[in-house]
């Protein structure tokens, strides 16, 4: 008799227990790695391997919650970012964020780095519900809240470009005769299809459409073809180095198009220079993010604080490098929606508030770009601003241009 | 292997050969041991750790694939991230396209493996030592290439690869999902070892250590040379295809970036450290593979490649001859005569 009283108190504990736990869930509700004291946060990125060189974004990225935490964190919680390397081989990633989901119990797993590494993830993460949140890619399928609820991107799309530059296009020379080079994978795709989009009725305009393979020595007969065929417009959505072959060759031959450049070969260090600053005036191109090159922002509230953020928590990183500059953009727009959360840190409740931005912006945006998302929108940032390159530097002009497109 | 000991006495006595088969070596005890180890794993550990267990038994596999073409043969490779490459495509495109169950796509990879392998070993026969490492080194790096060119991409879904759905254990088997693909690669890591245990010891497998440890004595003894060397080539890569495919099933997605030169590095990597010509000792090296970098990351994630340089080095001071030569000191310093010696 007396095991069988034992185990019946064993057994009224648990529901004791829950009864006692209700009226404190109904002013605080936490999901898996959240306290009082302490938000878990999981990241991966490229710190060895090709992709490397990106490795300084969730390094950047890590330096601002060290900040925020030091300011004292969000609500009083502390940010613990797990960050774990993936060297942007997919398998990796997708045993990183396991054992981040399974093993650190994070809450949500914060702007993962790669296009492929993140595919490798992205069945895995609806599956078990688990936020992934502002992806660190520009590909065009992340905006897909029906398929895929609890994946979200952040920086505009390729595609998103493509129709900002059709809409700039249609306004300045309407009945231009279009030549394209693009690369010939799902990135260089994006850029086409966003296009050809953006034209509607006038896709006709293309009169041409070259592909360059990424092992190809020259793309020197694409732009010669397209000077043939007589386009008076050229959108080169190269990357750095077929884009700087493109332009120098367009000079070369004494071709005189309206010239576009997608914002993947927009460096000036990367390309323009290889090009030759003269051979690359009067091109346009889009922006997004402040450049921290340019002298027009130095006196800019925003990207002083950006100096003085990057002297004191991240010194060794570069001031140059465009990757700092987006690192810490995704922690402060996680921070805003962990601010949103308030006390309901739950998967489910930090998934309804990153779809429920609304007008927000931080300082590296360019002045008048907001992050706005929604329960069907899941492109964080649609805005962009044209610039035309002065023979020194970009400068920008006219209103700032939206191109959403959806995945 | 529990045979009470009066009848192992009488099996001794009817027949000599009987009491061989009957008497279990300390190499026998070793692998049973494992097994029950092995098999009683997942039902203690999360199902995280089960996936990693299961990742470490496929990378063991891939590197037995390479340990025989390199270990018993003699034969260069770094090219086996392009078989692996090749089995992982193979099972992705049957499931997804072909609504192929995941089980049959093994075969299926390890045939086409084996074609390929053994196509790309003839050319390879007129190339010994660094050249062939060159020509195998071109293989790696032109895959992930050929996997993202237009013509294929209907197939292999161009850079964004493929994503393929987790095998559900059959109905009525009371295991997740993760400790279902532990068991299934478990039981086809116990089939290919043991299959390469008896080619190793058999007639065939003398023929390849023959050529391996002098290829004009071997062909003078009359060894086929060419066609034992395209034939070791050919099933190095149906066991590292096969283990492409176990891959693709557990990580649920191929992308031409999972398939590069690193790939092959690594497999050499573990290869060595598991023993070069030793079949258990792949295992050790899947296991390296897998944890290090993660244990060089957590001492230091900003040197984590110093780290696991380091780690690497001190191994091989350690155990110059890999963990299977470090295992045979071992026995030999406690006095266990293993039954049989393997290079």
């Amino acid at each position: 008799m007396k095991s069988i009283t034992r185990r019946s108190v064993l057994a009224a504990a648990p529901s004791a227990l829950v009864f006692a736990a209700l009226p404190a869930r109904a002013a605080k509700q936490y999901g898996p790695g959240v306290t009082d004291t302490e938000i878990k946060i999981g990241n991966t990125g490229p710190y060895s391997g090709p992709a490397s060189s990106y490795g300084t974004i969730p390094k950047s990225t890590a330096a601002y919650y060290r900040m925020v935490n030091e300011k004292g964190g969000v609500n009083g919680r502390k940010i613990n970012f797990i960050s774990y390397d993936d060297a942007y081989s997919p398998p990796k990633t997708v045993e990183q964020a396991r054992k981040l989901v399974e093993q650190d119990n994070v809450l949500l797993i914060a702007s993962p780095l790669g296009t492929p590494t993140n595919s490798a993830i992205w069945h895995y993460m609806n599956q078990k519900k688990v936020p992934q949140l502002f992806v660190a890619t520009g590909a065009t399928k992340w905006d897909d809240p029906k398929r895929y609820p609890w994946t979200i991107g952040w920086q505009p799309n390729y595609q998103s470009e493509g129709h900002v530059y059709a809409s700039y296009i249609l306004e300045h020379k309407p009945d231009g005769k279009i030549g394209v080079l693009y690369q010939n994978d799902d990135f260089g795709k994006d850029y086409l299809k966003g296009l050809k989009d953006g034209l509607g009725d006038k896709v006709k305009s293309i009169v041409v459409e070259a592909a360059y393979e990424t092992t190809d020595p020259t793309v020197d007969s694409q732009v010669i073809g397209m000077k043939a065929a007589g386009c008076d417009v050229f959108v080169n959505t190269g990357i750095p180095k077929f884009a700087a072959q493109a332009i120098k060759k367009v000079a070369e031959i004494e071709w005189k198009p309206l010239h576009v450049i997608s914002s993947v070969g927009n460096s000036v260090g990367a390309t323009l220079k290889p090009a030759g600053l003269e051979n690359a005036k009067d091109l346009v191109t889009d922006f997004y993010l402040k450049d921290p090159t340019d002298p027009q922002w130095k006196d800019d509230p925003g990207y002083k604080d950006w100096v003085a953020f990057m002297d004191q928590y991240y010194s060794e990183g570069d001031k140059t490098d465009g990757g700092n500059v987006i690192g810490p953009c995704f922690a402060q727009t996680l921070v805003q929606v962990l601010k949103q959360c308030g006390d309901e840190l739950t998967r489910e409740n930090v998934m309804h508030q990153a779809a429920n931005l609304k007008d927000f912006t931080v300082p590296m945006l360019l002045p008048g770009i907001t992050i706005n998302t929604g329960p069907t929108d899941f492109a964080p940032i649609k805005q962009m601003q044209m610039a035309r390159f002065d023979g020194e530097r970009w400068r920008l002009f006219g209103p700032l241009i939206s191109g959403a497109v959806s995945g | 292997m529990t045979v009470p000991p009066h009848e192992t006495a009488l099996l001794t006595r009817a027949s000599p050969r009987a009491a061989v088969l009957a008497r279990p070596s300390p190499r026998h005890i070793a692998i049973g041991v494992s097994i029950v180890i092995a098999l009683m794993l997942p039902l203690f550990m999360t199902s995280f750790i089960t996936f990693q267990l299961t990742l470490v038994m496929i990378y063991g596999l891939a590197i037995l694939g390479l340990n025989l073409l390199t270990g018993f043969n003699g034969q260069f490779s770094l090219g086996h991230s392009a078989f692996y490459g090749i089995g992982a495509y193979t099972a992705a495109i049957l499931m997804d396209q072909a609504d192929l169950a995941y089980y049959w796509t093994l075969p299926c990879a390890g045939a086409l493996c084996f074609v390929v392998g053994f196509l790309f070993g003839l050319p390879a026969l007129r190339l010994q030592g660094l050249y062939l490492a060159l020509a195998t080194f071109a293989l790696a790096t032109a895959m992930p290439q050929i996997l993202k060119f237009h013509l294929l991409e209907p197939l292999t879904g161009g850079v964004q690869g493929i994503a393929i759905l987790k095998p559900d254990p059959p109905p009525g088997v009371p295991l997740s999902a993760d400790q279902w693909l532990y068991y299934f690669t478990l039981a086809v890591l116990l089939v290919m070892f043991a299959g390469a245990a008896n080619l190793v010891r058999s007639r065939t497998g003398r023929a390849i250590m023959a050529i391996r440890d002098h290829p004009l004595a071997a062909s003078a003894m009359g060894i086929n040379t060419a066609l034992y060397k395209t034939l070791t080539f050919g099933v190095s890569a149906l066991y590292t295809g096969v283990a492409g495919a176990l891959g693709a099933i557990a990580v649920q997605f191929v992308a031409p970036d999972s398939f590069t030169f690193l790939l092959s590095v690594s497999l050499l990597v573990g290869l060595v450290i598991g023993g070069v010509g030793s079949i258990p000792g792949s295992l050790v090296g899947g296991l390296f593979v897998l944890f290090v970098p993660n244990i060089a990351e957590s001492v230091s994630s900003g040197l984590a490649g110093a780290v696991y340089g380091v780690i690497l080095l001190l191994v091989i001071y350690v155990m110059p001859s890999g963990a299977a030569g470090l295992a045979h000191l071992l026995a030999a310093r406690l006095g266990i005569q293993p039954n049989r010696t393997y290079r």
